[in-house]
C-alpha cells in the first residue's frame, strides 16, 4: 500500500521519460503478459547437473575437480583462466560423475566439455564468506570477482569482472542499468525488477563502489509499469542518487549502445568502448548476482529463465545452471501439441536449440516452445526491390539493402566499406523485409568470410616470413661454412692469425643475433599491420564473440577431419597465441 | 541453426504493388469521367500484354512463373504506362509499349529488382520517339470536344486505330495545355492571354487538372500507408514549383507559373507513382531528395526549352542513370561514426 513516505519519495525521485528516441527499430507483438501472470518459482533440484565449462564469452576455464569427487553447492569447479574468462561452480551438492563432451545450448549445435554432477538432493552449500565490500579496494574486489563466475545475464554472457575494471585513462562517471528488456516474449528481467528491486539496487551500490561512479541511471521500457514502480521505490530508498528513466517500447532499445544513447544522449563512437566515454552498462540480473556474491558469498549458481510460448503454464523460474532443459519444460506443464522447436533467447535474436537435452546455462534468459503456427517458416524469398524499409528500420543506420547486395555477391571488401561490422544482428531489417530475405544470415556469412579472409592473409604472411627467414639462414650458413673453410686453410698456414679470427667469430655471432632480431621485428610489424580490418573497431564483446566463433570453427574442423586433427590444432594454437609467443615459436622452429 | 528473426511483419511485394494500384483508382475514375471509358480498354490491353509477356520471358529464363507473375509488379508497370498514353491510342501501340517495357526494360535486365531504368518510362520513351504523332495526339476532354464519343465508339477507335467515318480528327483531339502554351508562345502571345483560352481551368487544362488532383489524392494514401516516403514526391513538387515560380517571376509573360506546371502533364503521376519506383530509384533519404530535384529541374527545362511537350519520362530515365552514384554519395552516417 501507498504510504505518505513512499509518495514523498516518488516525488523526490521523479520518473523521467527520455526525450531521445530510437532511430529506426521495430515494435513486434510483445507477448510478455503470458509469462508475467505468476511470480518467479524455484525449480526443484534436478537429479543430474550438466555444467558446460564454456558458458561465457572468452577463454575456457581451468578444470579443478576429478571424476568421483564430492562437491558442495557453490564449490569452485573450474577457475577463470586468462583475462577474459569466468569460473564455474557446482550449482548443487553431489558427486562429479563425468567430465565429457555433451550437447550445449549454442547455435553451432556442437558438443562441448561439461562437468556432470549427480545431485545428492541435500543442496549443501560450501562455507560462504560474505564480504564487507565497502571496506575493500576496487582492485581487490575485482580480483575476488574472478572467483564469482558472474557474467552478463542479459544474454551476452561477458565476464563481469572485465566490465568493472576501469583505467585511470578512462574513468567511468555514469552507470547505466539495463532494464529495458526489449525482446518480445522475454520477461525474466521484468519479473526480477518487480520482485527483487531492492537487491538490484544493492548490487548497483557495489558496482558503483567498484567503479567509483557518481551517476546511476536505470532505463526501463514503458511496457513494464510494475517493474518501473518497484525500481523507482527501491531507488528512492537507496543511500545514493539513482535516476529511473522510462524509454519508449521499441526494439532494440535494450542494446547497450542504443540504451546509452536513449538515456544520456551520448552516442558511443563505433571504434571506442562505452567506458572510453565514461559509461558502463549492466543488466539488472547481473547487478543482483553481484549483490548475492558480495553480501552473501554466493557465486553464480542460478538465474531467472522465462519459459514461454506453447507450454501449458508460461512462467519465470529460478533455475540452477546445469538443470536439464527438459525439467524446465516439464515444470511449465509440458509443451502443447504441435511444438516442434525450442528457441533460446527471444524471437528476434534467439536460436533454435539443437536438442531439448541441453542444460540451462548462464546465457539462457528465455526458452520459447515454438510451433509452426507460432513462428511460421519464412515465405520464399523474392528479389530485393530496394524499398529501403530495412534502412529505415536499422537502429544503426546501415544500408541493409546494399550490404545484402555485397554479401550476396561475396564482395566482402565493399561490405566492410559499408560498415558490415557495425551490424548488431538485431534482425530489424529481416523483420520488415517485404521480400522475406534472410538478411541477418547474409551478414553473418559475410562477417565470417571477412574474418576467414583476414585469417588466411595472416597465415600466408606468417608462412612467407618463415620462408624468407629460412632462405636467409641457409644463405648465412653457407657463408659461415665458406668462412670456416677459408679460416681453416689460413689457420694451418699461420697460427698467429687465430686471434683476429676469433674476433671475427664473435662479431659474426653478434651479426647473426642481430639478423634474427631483425627478422623477428619484421614479423612482428607485419603481424601488427595484418590485424583484421574493421574488426578492431568492434567493441570488446563483439571481438570476444568473434574469437569464440573462431574457436568453434576450429573445433568443427577438428571434429570433421579427425585424421588431420593434429595439424589443424597446431594451426589453431598458432593463431590463438599472443603475437610474441608465436614469434618465439616460429624462431625456435627455424 | 539460427534463422532469427523468427517473426516478421512486412507487407508482401504483391501487397505493396496492389496498394499502389489501389491508389491509382481515383485517378482512373476521374480519367473515365473526363475522357471517356477508352482508358479502361487501354488498361486492359496493357495488363494482358504485361502478364503474357512476363510469363513468357520467365518461362524462357526458366524462372518460377507464378511467384513472379503474382507479385503484380508487371501489372503495375502496365497501368503506369497505360495512364501515360493518350486515351485513344491504337491497341498495337499499347501492346508494343507494354511488351517493350516488360521484356526489354525489366526482364532482360534480370527481372524484378534488377532493372536500372523505370520500365514504364522506358516503354513510354520508346513509343514517344518511334511514334511521335500518335503519342502527342491527345483527345479533348469530353466536355470540350465538338463531337463527343460514346464508349463503343472509343473502344472501336482503339481497336481499329481509326476514327469512325464522318468524324474529323480536330473534332475530337486537342493540343495538351503544355503543348498549346508552347505553340502559342511561338506566335508571340503572352502567357496571360494564352491562359484565357477556354481549355484552361483553375490551374491547368480543364479536366486534366482534375485527374492530376486525383493522383495527388492517391499519393496521399500511399504516404499514409507508408508505401512511399515524402522525400521523392515533395522534393519533386517543390523543385518544379520553385523552378516555375522563379522563371515566372523573372518574365511572367514568357513563363507559366507554378500552378500550371504542377497540375499539367505528368507532374502528379510522376511525383507519386513514377519517381517512387523503388527498384530504379535511390534508397537513401538525401539521395531521394537529390534525385527528385534533378528530375524536377530537367522536367522544367525539357518542358520549357526542349522539343517535347513534357519531360518527366526523360528526366526520370536520365536520373536513373545517376542512381548508383547518388546512393554512394549520400550514405547516411552510421551510429557511432563521425559525421
Amino acid at each position: 500500500m501507498f504510504s505518505l513516505n513512499r509518495i514523498v519519495d516518488l516525488i523526490k525521485q521523479p520518473v523521467h521519460r527520455t526525450e531521445v528516441h530510437l532511430r529506426g527499430g521495430v515494435h513486434p507483438d510483445e507477448h510478455k503478459h503470458e509469462s508475467t501472470q505468476q511470480p518467479i518459482m524455484s525449480l526443484p533440484i534436478p537429479h543430474q547437473i550438466v555444467l558446460p565449462l564454456r558458458q561465457h564469452v572468452g577463454h575456457l576455464p581451468k578444470l579443478l575437480v576429478k571424476v568421483g569427487e564430492r562437491v558442495k553447492k557453490g564449490q569452485l569447479l573450474a577457475e577463470a583462466e586468462g583475462s577474459i574468462s569466468a569460473a564455474i561452480h557446482a550449482t548443487t551438492s553431489g558427486t562429479v560423475i563425468a567430465v565429457q563432451d555433451s550437447l550445449i545450448p549454442h547455435p553451432s549445435g556442437l558438443p562441448d566439455q561439461c562437468i556432470v554432477i549427480a545431485a545428492d538432493g541435500l543442496d549443501e552449500w560450501v562455507d560462504l564468506h560474505p564480504m564487507d565490500w565497502r571496506q575493500q579496494s576496487p582492485a581487490s574486489l575485482i580480483e575476488h570477482l574472478r572467483l564469482s563466475g558472474i557474467v552478463g545475464m542479459g544474454g551476452a554472457a561477458f565476464p563481469t569482472q572485465v566490465k568493472l575494471r576501469t583505467t585511470p585513462k578512462s574513468p567511468v562517471h555514469t552507470l547505466i542499468v539495463n532494464g529495458a528488456e526489449c525482446e518480445p516474449y522475454i520477461t525474466c528481467d521484468d519479473m526480477l525488477m518487480r520482485e527483487r528491486a531492492t537487491q538490484i539496487i544493492q548490487g548497483l551500490a557495489i558496482a558503483r563502489h567498484i567503479m567509483g561512479v557518481e551517476n546511476c541511471i536505470i532505463g526501463i521500457e514503458d511496457n513494464k509499469p510494475e517493474a518501473l514502480q518497484a525500481m523507482t521505490e527501491a531507488a528512492a530508498k537507496a543511500d545514493f542518487a539513482v535516476q529511473v528513466k522510462v524509454v519508449a517500447t521499441m526494439y532494440p532499445s535494450g542494446d547497450a549502445r542504443q540504451l546509452i544513447r536513449l538515456l544520456t544522449g551520448i552516442e558511443v563512437p563505433n571504434d571506442k568502448r562505452s567506458t572510453d566515454v565514461g559509461l558502463q552498462c549492466f543488466n539488472v540480473a547481473t547487478l543482483l548476482a553481484l549483490h548475492r556474491y558480495f553480501d552473501f558469498g554466493e557465486p553464480a549458481v542460478s538465474r531467472i529463465v522465462t519459459m514461454t510460448g506453447r507450454v501449458n503454464e508460461p512462467r519465470n523460474y529460478e533455475v540452477l545452471f546445469g538443470t536439464p532443459m527438459t525439467d524446465l519444460i516439464a515444470a511449465s506443464g509440458g509443451a502443447l501439441s504441435g511444438v516442434d522447436d525450442y528457441i533460446m533467447g527471444g524471437p528476434m535474436m534467439g536460436f533454435s536449440l539443437p536438442s531439448i537435452h541441453v542444460p540451462v546455462t548462464k546465457a539462457s534468459n528465455c526458452i520459447i516452445a515454438s510451433a509452426p503456427d507460432l513462428f511460421p517458416p519464412a515465405a520464399e524469398a523474392m528479389p530485393c526491390i530496394r524499398c529501403a524499409r530495412c534502412a529505415d528500420a536499422c537502429p544503426v543506420q546501415l544500408q541493409p539493402q546494399e550490404l545484402y547486395w555485397f554479401a550476396k555477391s561475396e564482395n566482402i571488401e565493399k561490405a566492410r566499406e559499408y560498415h558490415l561490422f557495425d551490424c548488431i544482428e538485431c534482425g530489424c531489417c529481416s523483420y520488415v523485409c517485404p521480400s522475406n530475405i534472410p538478411l541477418v544470415q547474409y551478414y553473418r556469412f559475410a562477417k565470417s568470410e571477412a574474418i576467414a579472409q583476414d585469417r588466411a592473409k595472416e597465415a600466408a604472411n606468417v608462412a612467407r616470413e618463415r620462408n624468407e627467414f629460412r632462405l636467409m639462414r641457409i644463405d648465412r650458413e653457407k657463408q659461415e661454412r665458406a668462412q670456416r673453410h677459408a679460416q681453416k686453410a689460413l689457420g694451418s698456414k699461420d697460427s698467429s692469425e687465430q686471434a683476429p679470427a676469433a674476433a671475427t667469430n664473435t662479431e659474426d655471432a653478434a651479426s647473426k643475433q642481430a639478423a634474427i632480431q631483425a627478422a623477428i621485428e619484421r614479423a612482428k610489424a607485419q603481424k601488427a599491420q595484418m590485424k583484421p580490418k574493421n574488426v578492431e573497431d568492434a567493441p570488446t564483446q563483439v571481438k570476444a564473440e568473434i574469437a569464440e566463433i573462431d574457436a568453434r570453427r576450429e573445433q568443427a574442423k577438428q571434429a570433421v577431419t579427425q585424421s588431420q586433427a593434429q595439424p589443424a590444432a597446431q594451426q589453431a594454437s598458432l593463431f590463438d597465441q599472443a603475437p610474441a609467443s608465436s614469434d618465439a615459436n616460429s624462431a625456435d622452429k627455424d | 541453426m539460427s534463422r532469427s528473426p523468427y517473426v516478421s511483419q512486412a507487407p508482401s511485394v504483391s501487397n505493396i504493388m496492389l496498394k499502389v494500384m489501389l491508389a491509382l483508382l481515383p485517378a482512373i475514375a476521374v480519367y473515365v469521367w473526363v475522357y471517356g471509358s477508352g482508358i479502361l480498354l487501354v488498361l486492359l490491353l496493357a495488363s494482358l500484354t504485361a502478364l503474357v509477356a512476363e510469363a513468357l520471358v520467365l518461362r524462357i529464363r526458366q524462372r518460377p512463373v507464378w511467384p513472379f507473375v503474382s507479385d503484380c509488379s508487371a501489372l503495375l508497370t502496365a497501368w503506369l504506362l497505360a495512364l501515360s498514353l493518350p486515351p485513344l491510342a491504337p491497341w498495337w501501340l499499347v501492346v508494343v509499349g507494354t511488351f517493350f517495357a516488360i521484356v526489354v526494360a525489366k526482364q532482360l535486365y534480370g527481372g524484378l529488382g534488377y532493372n536500372p531504368f523505370n520500365p514504364a518510362m522506358v516503354g513510354y520513351a520508346v513509343l514517344l520517339i518511334s511514334f511521335p504523332a500518335i503519342m502527342t495526339n491527345w483527345p479533348a476532354p469530353l466536355s470540350l470536344a465538338e463531337t463527343s464519343l460514346d464508349w463503343t465508339t472509343q473502344w472501336n477507335i482503339i481497336l481499329s486505330g481509326q476514327l469512325p467515318a464522318g468524324v474529323l480528327p480536330d473534332a475530337v483531339s486537342m493540343a495538351t495545355p503544355l503543348d498549346y502554351i508552347k505553340t502559342q508562345l511561338k506566335l508571340n502571345h503572352s502567357v496571360d492571354s494564352i491562359l484565357q483560352a477556354g481549355q484552361f481551368g483553375w490551374f491547368a487544362g480543364k479536366g486534366a487538372e482534375l485527374v492530376a488532383f486525383a493522383y495527388l489524392l492517391g499519393g496521399a494514401y500511399l504516404l499514409h500507408q507508408k508505401i512511399i516516403t515524402w522525400h521523392l514526391p515533395i522534393s519533386f513538387i517543390l523543385g518544379l514549383a520553385l523552378m516555375a515560380a522563379g522563371f515566372h517571376w523573372y518574365q511572367p509573360e514568357l513563363y507559366a507559373g507554378a500552378g500550371l506546371h504542377l497540375f499539367a502533364g505528368a507532374t502528379m503521376l510522376g511525383a507519386f507513382f513514377i519517381l517512387t519506383d523503388p527498384v530504379s530509384g535511390p534508397t537513401t533519404p538525401n539521395g531521394k531528395i537529390i534525385f527528385a530535384l534533378g528530375v524536377a529541374v530537367m522536367t522544367y527545362l525539357i518542358r520549357t526549352f526542349g522539343g517535347y511537350p513534357d519531360g518527366v519520362a526523360f528526366s526520370v530515365l536520365l536520373m536513373n542513370m545517376l542512381v548508383p552514384l547518388i546512393d554512394a554519395w549520400t550514405q547516411p552516417r552510421v551510429f557511432g561514426h563521425k559525421p
